[in-house]
Order: structure tokens, then sequence, then C-alpha cells
């Protein structure tokens, strides 16, 4: 299993990463290595196998819909690298 | 000397008012002074919020309030746990400088037994490694041989415990980041069962895997500070609402006729001898204070690296995509033309090599076209190894394995060769697939570095392991420490 260069380009851009042309070439190379291992169990039979998404056999979960305090504007804000008036700050989109 | 001690014996001197949690703290940090420039197991010291937590602890003592078992005691936190008004950052660029508002389950159960956390640990980046080379602060070094690694992702805590840094530690383990950094520091470091610790405030990786648990000096603190941590939080709507024993009473030196399976798996290829060795001649000392010991296969076990390999990065991808320079963490200073492009910029000089690299495979095993053969297909082989641990639980009350397949191995040596580096878990990988408990505990040394052994026990049976594990280490009586 190769992973091409355009391949990662592809994956890189949904993972929002922007790698450099050397990355590239490293994680084609890697990527591919790994995948042929961790590939090896295509060739399992896993027919009529539940698959486990989750090792407790957990459903929903429900609550009331109570109201609760919760972090004030100020905390909420402490962390963001820009903001403005309250708010956070992100380039212009339009 | 205190900083030797473990938390029973710490406890009852405090208790008797023997000494003081002042200058139990102080004598720890003193130890700090005098090693930590060796081992670098700290990301960040809290010393001035640590003497003003002992010295209430004192004021408390002294008006005659009840002791519990952690009170007073010296903790390191490692640093993907929020702990409020202190720096969390994962070992990550992209967290430095953030400063959590409230703290984790964990960390909030500790400090209402008041403890007195000395600081947080260093790990690999998001807990992603084997070694605690993938720190975006540089490694932190084994105190039994300053040139090898001291395992991961939580190898900062198990370099702490076992270079008498802390008294105890707490770590996380999603693949046997708690295992074998305790196993490769010759300290005692558990899995729980998956749910039975909430997962609150503890920055996720792969959140169907990921578990919080202690890393000590013996397995008496093991249980002491499980029995802290562990319960149902309404905040994690996985943590289990389950019936918890008072794990101390697993504490009893009694194993005749307790049935442990070796699954033949985890003995053969891949297993340096002298670690093979030590976990026979820790079976046969099983056999003569009476467990029966019998091999056993779990024939898809072998399988467990790969579908490992699809999940937690798949999760982990996921998980990561939080990381976006917006609400909290670290954003790109480049200009940018919008915001695709500030995400990509951020997460690029924020992030590592194996957090990229692994947001990239889980990325690629989620993609369309992919999903099916590789993240479907891993998920059918967890269901196969759950089905291999229930049909061996059926007969075993115990398995029992080498933590680690080598001793802690040198700097550098595996950083350039991510398959290799990930063949450090293959023994500890099966227990979170299937939720199931673990601990890690010294079986002796090889080349004078530690071995550890695994024993595994059924979901919620955390009493069973306890047990065989005291049992095994009063009749063993690991007592060597690294000289630093």
């Amino acid at each position: 299993m190769a992973i091409s260069k355009k391949e990662v380009e592809h994956v890189a851009l949904l993972a929002r990463l922007s790698l450099s042309e050397g990355e590239k070439e490293k994680f084609s190379k890697q990527l591919s290595q790994i995948l042929e291992h961790a590939g090896k169990i295509a060739e399992l039979n896993t027919e009529g196998v539940e698959p486990t998404s989750h090792a407790l056999p957990i459903k929903n979960v429900f609550r009331e819909d109570e109201e609760k305090t919760c972090l004030s504007q100020k905390e909420a804000l402490s962390n963001a690298p820009a903001k403005e008036d309250g708010m956070i700050k992100i380039p212009k989109i339009v | 000397m205190l900083h030797k001690l473990t938390v029973h014996e710490l406890h009852k001197k405090l208790k008797n008012r023997e000494i003081s949690a002042m200058e139990l703290c102080r004598d720890v940090f003193k130890r700090i002074e005098a090693v930590e420039s060796k081992v670098k197991a700290y990301l960040n010291l809290t010393e001035e919020t640590a003497l003003s937590a002992a010295n209430a602890v004192d004021e408390k003592i002294k008006l005659g309030e009840e002791v519990s078992f952690l009170t007073g005691i010296p903790a390191a936190i490692k640093d993907n746990m929020c702990t409020k008004g202190v720096e969390t950052t994962c070992a990550s660029k992209i967290l430095k400088n953030f400063v959590p508002v409230y703290s984790s389950t964990a960390v909030e159960k500790l400090f209402n037994e008041d403890i007195v956390m000395i600081g947080k640990t260093n790990m690999d980046e998001f807990a992603m490694g084997s070694s605690t080379e993938n720190s975006a602060f540089g490694p932190t070094l084994n105190p039994w041989n300053l040139k090898t690694v001291p395992g991961g992702s939580s190898g900062g805590s198990a370099a702490a415990v076992a270079a008498d840094e802390t008294i105890f530690a707490l770590g996380s383990d999603t693949g046997g980041s708690i295992r074998q950094p305790a196993s490769l520091c010759g300290v005692v470091g558990m899995k729980p069962t998956y749910g039975l610790v909430s997962r609150y405030g503890l920055v996720a990786f792969a959140s169907s895997l990921d578990q919080i648990g202690p890393i000590t000096k013996d397995v008496t603190d093991c249980a002491l500070v499980l029995n802290a941590i562990c319960g149902k939080d309404p905040m994690d709507s996985t943590s289990l609402d389950a019936k918890i024993p008072n794990y101390t009473k697993a504490l009893v030196s009694d194993v005749k006729g307790l049935k442990i399976g070796v699954p033949k798996e985890f003995m053969g290829e891949g297993i340096d001898p002298k670690v093979k060795r030590l976990t026979e001649d820790a079976l046969e000392l099983f056999e003569k204070m009476g467990a029966i010991i019998e091999e056993i296969s779990l024939p898809h076990v072998g399988q467990a690296l790969s579908a490992y390999y699809l999940i937690a990065p798949a999760e982990a991808s996921s998980n990561l995509a939080r990381f976006d320079g917006v609400r909290y963490g670290y954003r790109t200073k480049q200009k940018v033309e919008d915001m695709v492009d500030m995400y990509s910029k951020t997460r690029a000089e924020g992030f590592g090599n194996e957090v990229k690299r692994r947001i990239m495979l889980g990325t690629y095993a989620l993609s369309t076209g992919y999903y099916e053969a590789y993240y479907g297909q891993a998920q059918k082989v967890r269901t196969l190894i759950i089905n291999d641990f229930n049909k061996a639980f059926e007969k075993y009350d115990v398995l029992v394995s080498p933590t680690s397949p080598t001793v802690a191995f040198k700097l550098g040596e595996k950083f350039e060769d991510p398959l290799k580096m990930y063949m450090s878990d293959i023994c500890t990988i099966p227990v979170n697939l299937a939720g199931i408990p673990g601990i890690s505990i010294p079986c002796g040394l090889a080349d004078g570095l530690p071995v550890g052994l695994q024993i595994m026990g059924k979901t919620l049976d955390e009493t069973t392991i306890l047990r065989a594990a005291y049992a095994f280490e009063q009749e063993f009586g690991f007592k060597e420490k690294p000289i630093l």
C-alpha cells in the first residue's frame, strides 16, 4: 500500500496541516510503511463480526436539561489567542 | 530522606505527628533540586502553591481534623490533565501557556484528599509515543541510566516516582502509557478498567482507549491512590456506575489456587530473551506460592497492534481537530489568506512530528474509500480480541506477560523509526482495546535496568490483579533503587 505524494497532500488538506515538501516526502514513505503493516488486518476473515467502537456496552446517556453554572465570559476567553470586546477575534472570512 | 518513603509509610508519620507536611514537601523539593537537572521529569514545578498547601495541611492536623491516606502527600501530575490555574501543555507547543479554568476530575479528587501537588510531568506530546522523546520541551531521562529513555508516554511521571522526586504520580494510558514507563523505570503502574476513572479534564487522545491511573512505588500505594481517583462522574458519561470496593482490602499475600494464564503470543517473537527469562522466573515464583500456571493462546492478539494504529490515530485526528488557534492555544504569527490557511499554518507550527504523523494516519483511515477497509475492519478485529480475552477469563483469574518486550532503550534508538517504536507496546495495547485493567510491577533487573511484569484482569476486577501483584511483591521483594 503506497501512499503517493498527491494523496498526502489531499489528506493534509482534510487534516488542516500545511506540510513542507520534505514532510510530504517523509510522510508518504512512513505512512506507506505503517499502512502496509496495519493493512494486514484486511486479510483476516471478519464476516459476521460486529464492530466494537467502545469497550463498554454504553448506549446514549441522558440527563435532565437543568440550568447550571458554567464558565464566565472572562474565563471562557482567558486562553483565546486574540480577542476584542468580549469576543474571539479571527481573520477576515468574507 | 523522607522522599524515599511510600505513601503508606509517610501517612503513618504524618498521622502520628512525627513529621509535618511542610517538612515532607521541603524534603521532596530538596531532592528535586539535587537530581532534576539530570532526569528532567517535570515541565513545571509549583513549589509556592505546594508549600502553602502543605502549610494548610499542617494547620488541619494541628486542629485534629481527620487525615486521609493521601493528606499532605506530594504528588506529580502528568501534563495532559487540566489543573486549574496551572499551565497544562500536553508537552506541545500548541498548548504552551494554556492555563485551564477548571481541574480534571481525577486531580480534583486528589485535591479533595489534600494532596500537595509538586508539579506537572513531561510526556510524549499529546501522549503519543513510548519514550517521552516526542515532548516539544525535550526528553526525560531514565533515572536508572541517563543514556536511556524512561518509556512513555507518561515517562515524566514514572521517572519522577523512580527518582524519588515525588511520592506518587498520575499518568494516563491509551496503549500502555502508564504500564510501559512504569516497567522501564522499575515502579508500579496501573491502567484501571476503562471508565473506572473519569476522563473529564484529561486532554483527549483516543477517547475509547484513554484511562487515568496511578504510578507508585509499591502496590499498596497503587491501591490507595486508586481508591481516591475512581468513581462515576456526571461530567464523563463514559465513566462507570459500578460498585467500588476498598482496594486496600485486596492486599492479601495469598495466591493459593489462583489460576494464571500465560498467553504464548506475549512470550514469543520480539520479546527480549532476558525479559522472557525474568518473566518465567516470576511465574515460577507464583507457582511456588501456590498459583496454577498454564499456557494459553489469544489467537487474534497478534493483530492488536495493527488495529490500534488505525483506531487510535482515527480517534486522535478527530479529537485534535479542536486545536485550531481560535478559542485557546497557539495561533500562527504568519500572514494568512483565510481561515483554512490560518488553521493549517497554526497546526503545522504547533504540532510536532509524531502528532502530525498520527493525525495524517487517522485522517487517511477515516477518509472516503478507506473507512471500511481500515477503521471498520480494525473495529471488527477489536471485537475478536475482546472475545479472546473473555474466553480466557472463563478459565483464568488473571493473565500474566512481560509489560514491555525490552528494557529501556537508548535515547534516539527508535526515534526515526515509528514502526519500531510502536512495537514497544505490543504487550500492553490489547488491554486497552479490551478495556480491561492491567498493572505493571517490577520483577527484576536485566543488565542493571528494570523489567516489568504485567498482570491483566477481568473488567472491574482490579481487586484480583492487586492481590496477585501484592503477593508477588511481598515474596519477591524488589528493593533496588536507581543511583543518581
